[in-house]
């Protein structure tokens, strides 16, 4: 399997822009989860005509997963503005249980009441564990049992498949 | 009823013997060593090739815990449990419940243990009455009721008149005093040697200067009363300085260590492990050290387990909550041969220690196996590994760091009178 | 002739904090992730819910034995901020049954199903004890026993040093006064050493700061100049009033005479120099006001760092029990799979 991520990353901004058109979502806050989630949303920022800046959010306190696979101890800063009445489009890599954008989710509503959150995912595993869908989703793609997708970055950003056993 | 040991090692400090040799017993006494006398048949015979014959081991340090203290031990589990470790003399303390300071604590004692017949016990009586360091207690009645000699043990005394008063009654009548050296008013508070380990852990110490002040006092009061002096349970270098000037001096003073103070060290206590509280505390290396140079120059001449068993919980707190002490005296002569295997101490040295060096220095006729003494004695298997377990422990006490450990030496049969005991 | 074993008690089987008894025994790596946690944790003050659902679901008891307000409330926010349920417990001990009504009380916690205790007491070895005799599947958190240690109240003291130092290294600290009772002076001297200062020194009296200490690495000043000569960091320790009883001091003005931090005994130490006091500061006894409230001291960051680091120390020591809970299961289920072969 070939992947093209700055097409997709192109893909992905004009569907963005669309569907905040059709939302008639102005001056949204893109919100990259570290790391990959905000090189990604770093690229689209630029196709969104906001007045915001990028707002980065570190879920590792809000993992439900921590007390079975331990605390890194950097973790990396949360920026986010007041999300009190804003629209949110929230950046990731990649969408596979859904469990980080629930966590991710948890951690906005504590900055604030958001008026909406939108999902925007590069690549959709469609393994979701939770009642999770993305908004705007790059390419859905099946990996094998033992097919990872890693993402490195953050210039350049590229991706490839890894086997892992 | 004729008995013989066959083809043991006889080890006998008292007439300097060590050699496999035939052991002959007869109607509780010792009869003959090597040549069986003339018309000797013996009753029964023990085959005792590749085992020691050691006179039956005398401790000079050996709470029962009877009467009064029935959850931590009593007369029957505590002598069990020294016949068990081959030792046949005992030394008992007075703290009992009542105190021994009354002719009949002293003879119930004596009744209990003759009743239960492990070990011969010999009780110390309180110097005064309740060791309350107030009043003098009958000190002739409790010596007449079989009291050995007289201590206050570490309670302390009233002020320095009581005590020399005491000791001028004591040596009117020529009796033995047994002191517990040691200022209360630096000692109080504390449970652990006063040094690094317990500035670094923040346990209250006990400067070994609670020990060599108050034995300073005593060994002058001691020369200028001319009493009976032994001092028991010294920790300190110092204090085995003193103890050497003073018998240079000409004083006829003796001494004894629990064992634990020759094997452990403050170090232990890193962990704040209960098992390790023990008054006088463990020391630091130096004074260990000098405790043992003690003893290999025959300065101090005595070595005891300072058994004192607990219940489980007495243990069971943080460690300056727990009380002190350690039951190990079934496990006394193993655990002492750490120090011969370890090149710290002589065999023959210890063994004098273990023996007759505490029997002579308490008048007791005791520790020896010449021809005409009473055949007190124990078979020991030098070389025997096994593990001391709270299920094949014989004292009632749960209370040593030793046990669950694999022990080196065993004592397989001790007799007390020439009957097997154990 | 015995060595001690080590200090195994509070790691599990991977090296991770399952408790959290005391520094000695934790290496470098350890502490430092401490302080880069609770860094963490300092960065979420703009949150507006000023909370983590780390330990949400968990029960923590604060287990006092010795009466701490200020100790206690700052274990309780960090606990909250954690999402986790917190139980407050004040225990009087009456000095004859002090053992049995500790284990007493124990047994009846654990019957409450609680996953953290943190403990008080005024034993040295207090939590230790607590820590070996508890059900394995609580954490333990030691907040002060007796004279031995305070290891949450000496890292949030390396926290305030390292957010206004930058580090460790080539640092100059002076600890001043009552050193022989302080269990926060034990947990810093351990602290500073593993972190790597370059000088640690105690400085106060005889009778407060014995000899025995210098086996510790640090250098003992008996007075004030010489302690203070070129340090980057002043920690001020509070001179409990009872200690004039025990002909340890003459008297609180004497000591503040020889020993008290002003802004002229200041001028002998480095120009940015950091003062720090685990509070609550006698004034006129160990510092004066014009220091306390002056710009070199950072005792009111201390107080925010604490928190931090206290939800540092709980977070990890629950992800360590937690994980050493699983290994023991799936240590178990392999043996019986084991039997069944």
């Amino acid at each position: 399997m070939n992947l093209d991520i700055d097409a997709t990353l192109q893909k992905m901004a004009n569907e963005l822009s669309e569907y905040c058109q059709t939302k008639a979502i102005v001056d949204p806050i893109v919100v990259g989860i570290h790391s990959g989630g905000v090189w990604v949303a770093e690229k689209l920022l630029d196709n969104l005509r906001t007045k915001e800046s990028l707002a980065t959010l570190d879920i590792t306190f809000y993992r439900d997963d921590f007390s079975r696979m331990g605390l890194h101890p950097k973790v990396k800063q949360t920026t986010l503005p007041s999300t009190e009445g804003k629209h949110i489009i929230l950046v990731d890599d990649v969408l596979m249980s859904g469990r980080t954008i629930r966590a991710a989710m948890n951690e906005i509503f504590d900055f604030g009441r958001p008026a909406s959150i939108s999902l925007a995912i590069l690549y959709d595993l469609d393994q979701a564990e939770l009642p999770i869908k993305a908004d705007v989703t790059g390419e859905t793609i099946h990996l094998s049992e033992n097919q990872r997708i890693k993402l490195f970055g953050p210039a350049p950003l590229t991706v490839s498949l890894v086997d892992a056993y | 009823m004729k008995l013989c040991i066959r083809n043991g090692r006889i080890i006998d400090p008292s007439q300097d013997l060590d050699a496999i040799r035939d052991l002959f017993i007869e109607d509780e006494k010792v009869v003959a060593i090597g040549d069986a006398p003339v018309g000797f048949v013996a009753d029964e015979d023990v085959d005792a090739t590749g085992l020691w014959v050691l006179p039956g081991l005398v401790d000079l340090g050996v709470s029962l815990r009877e009467p009064g203290y029935s959850q931590k031990g009593s007369i029957a589990s505590e002598t069990r449990a020294a016949a068990s470790g081959g030792v046949t003399t005992v030394v008992c303390s007075p703290d009992t419940s009542p105190i021994v300071d009354t002719p009949a604590v002293a003879a119930l004692i004596q009744d209990k243990a003759l009743a239960a017949g492990q070990a011969n016990v010999f009780p110390l009586g309180a110097l005064t009455q309740g060791l309350s360091g107030k009043a003098l207690s009958n000190m002739v009645a409790l010596t007449d009721a079989g009291c050995v000699a007289l201590s206050n043990q570490r309670h302390a005394m009233d002020s320095t008149k009581v005590l020399s008063r005491a000791l001028e009654y004591a040596a009117t009548h020529d009796l033995l005093v047994v002191f517990h050296s040691d200022e209360k008013s630096l000692s109080d508070g504390g449970c652990a040697h006063e040094g690094v380990i317990s500035m670094t852990h923040g346990l209250a110490g006990i400067p070994d200067i609670a020990e060599t002040v108050a034995l300073a006092r005593d060994l002058i009061l001691v020369e200028r009363t001319g009493v009976k002096a032994h001092f028991a349970r010294l920790s300190s270098a110092k204090s085995i300085e003193m103890i050497t000037q003073a018998r240079l001096s000409g004083m006829d003073v003796t001494a004894d260590i629990a064992l634990h103070n020759l094997l452990l060290t403050d170090q232990v206590l890193s962990e704040f492990n209960g098992q390790y509280h023990v008054l006088p505390p463990l020391r630091s290396e130096e004074d260990r050290l000098a405790l043992l140079e003690g003893i290999s120059n025959g300065v101090i001449t005595a070595i005891c387990s300072d058994h004192q068993p607990h219940e489980k919980m007495a243990k069971i707190a943080p460690f300056s909550a727990t009380e002190p002490g350690m039951a190990n005296i079934e496990v006394l002569l193993p655990l002492a041969m750490k120090l011969v295997h370890g090149g710290e101490l002589d065999l023959k040295t210890l063994l004098t220690c273990l023996t007759v060096g505490p029997a002579n220095s308490f008048g007791i006729d005791a520790g020896s196996l010449s021809v005409g003494n009473f055949a007190d004695f124990c078979l020991f298997d030098s070389g025997l590994s096994w593990l001391w377990t709270q299920g094949n422990k014989k004292t009632k006490g749960h209370n040593s760091p030793y046990l669950g450990d694999e022990i080196v030496g065993k004592v397989q049969a001790t007799y007390l009178s020439g009957k097997k005991v154990y | 002739m015995t060595q001690s074993e080590p200090r195994a008690l509070q790691l599990n089987e991977k090296g991770q904090l399952k408790h959290f008894l005391s520094l000695e025994g934790l290496d470098k790596t350890i502490l430092t992730e401490i302080l880069d946690l609770a860094e963490s944790f300092l960065n979420m003050g703009e949150q507006s819910v000023k909370k983590v659902p780390l330990l949400r679901g968990k029960t923590v008891v604060n287990l006092f034995f010795e009466n701490s307000t200020r100790t206690r409330t700052t274990f309780e926010l960090a606990a909250k901020r954690l999402s986790a349920d917190v139980i407050n417990l004040n225990i009087e001990t009456s000095a004859t049954s002090k053992g049995e009504s500790l284990l007493d009380t124990l047994q009846n916690l654990e019957a409450m199903q609680s996953d953290m205790f943190v403990v008080r007491h005024g034993d040295s070895g207090a939590a230790h004890f607590i820590a070996e005799h508890c059900t394995p599947n609580v954490a333990i958190i030691n907040a002060g026993d007796g004279r031995h240690a305070h290891p949450t109240q000496a890292m949030l003291d390396m926290l305030t040093i390292r957010r206004h130092k930058g580090g460790f290294e080539g640092l100059k600290v002076a600890i001043v006064g009552d050193i022989l009772h302080s269990r926060v002076a034990r947990s810093q001297i351990h602290a500073l050493t593993t972190l790597g200062v370059e000088e640690i020194r105690l400085v106060g009296p005889k009778t407060l700061v014995p000899n025995y200490f210098s086996e510790t690495g640090a250098v003992i000043c008996h007075e004030l100049q010489a302690g203070l000569q070129d340090v980057d960091v002043i920690v001020m320790l509070r001179l409990q009033k009872e200690r004039m009883h025990g002909a340890l001091l003459p008297s609180e003005s004497e000591f503040y005479r020889l020993y008290g931090l002003t802004m002229e005994s200041m001028s002998w130490a480095k120009p940015d120099v950091v003062v720090m006091h685990p509070g609550p500061i006698n004034r006129g006894v160990e510092i004066s006001s014009e220091v306390a409230d002056g710009e070199h001291s950072v005792i009111l960051n201390q107080v925010t760092n604490g928190i931090a680091v206290r939800m540092a120390v709980m977070s990890m020591a629950m992800s360590g029990q937690v994980q050493s809970q699983e290994s023991e299961r799936s240590m178990a289920s392999d043996t019986m799979v084991g039997e069944k072969v």
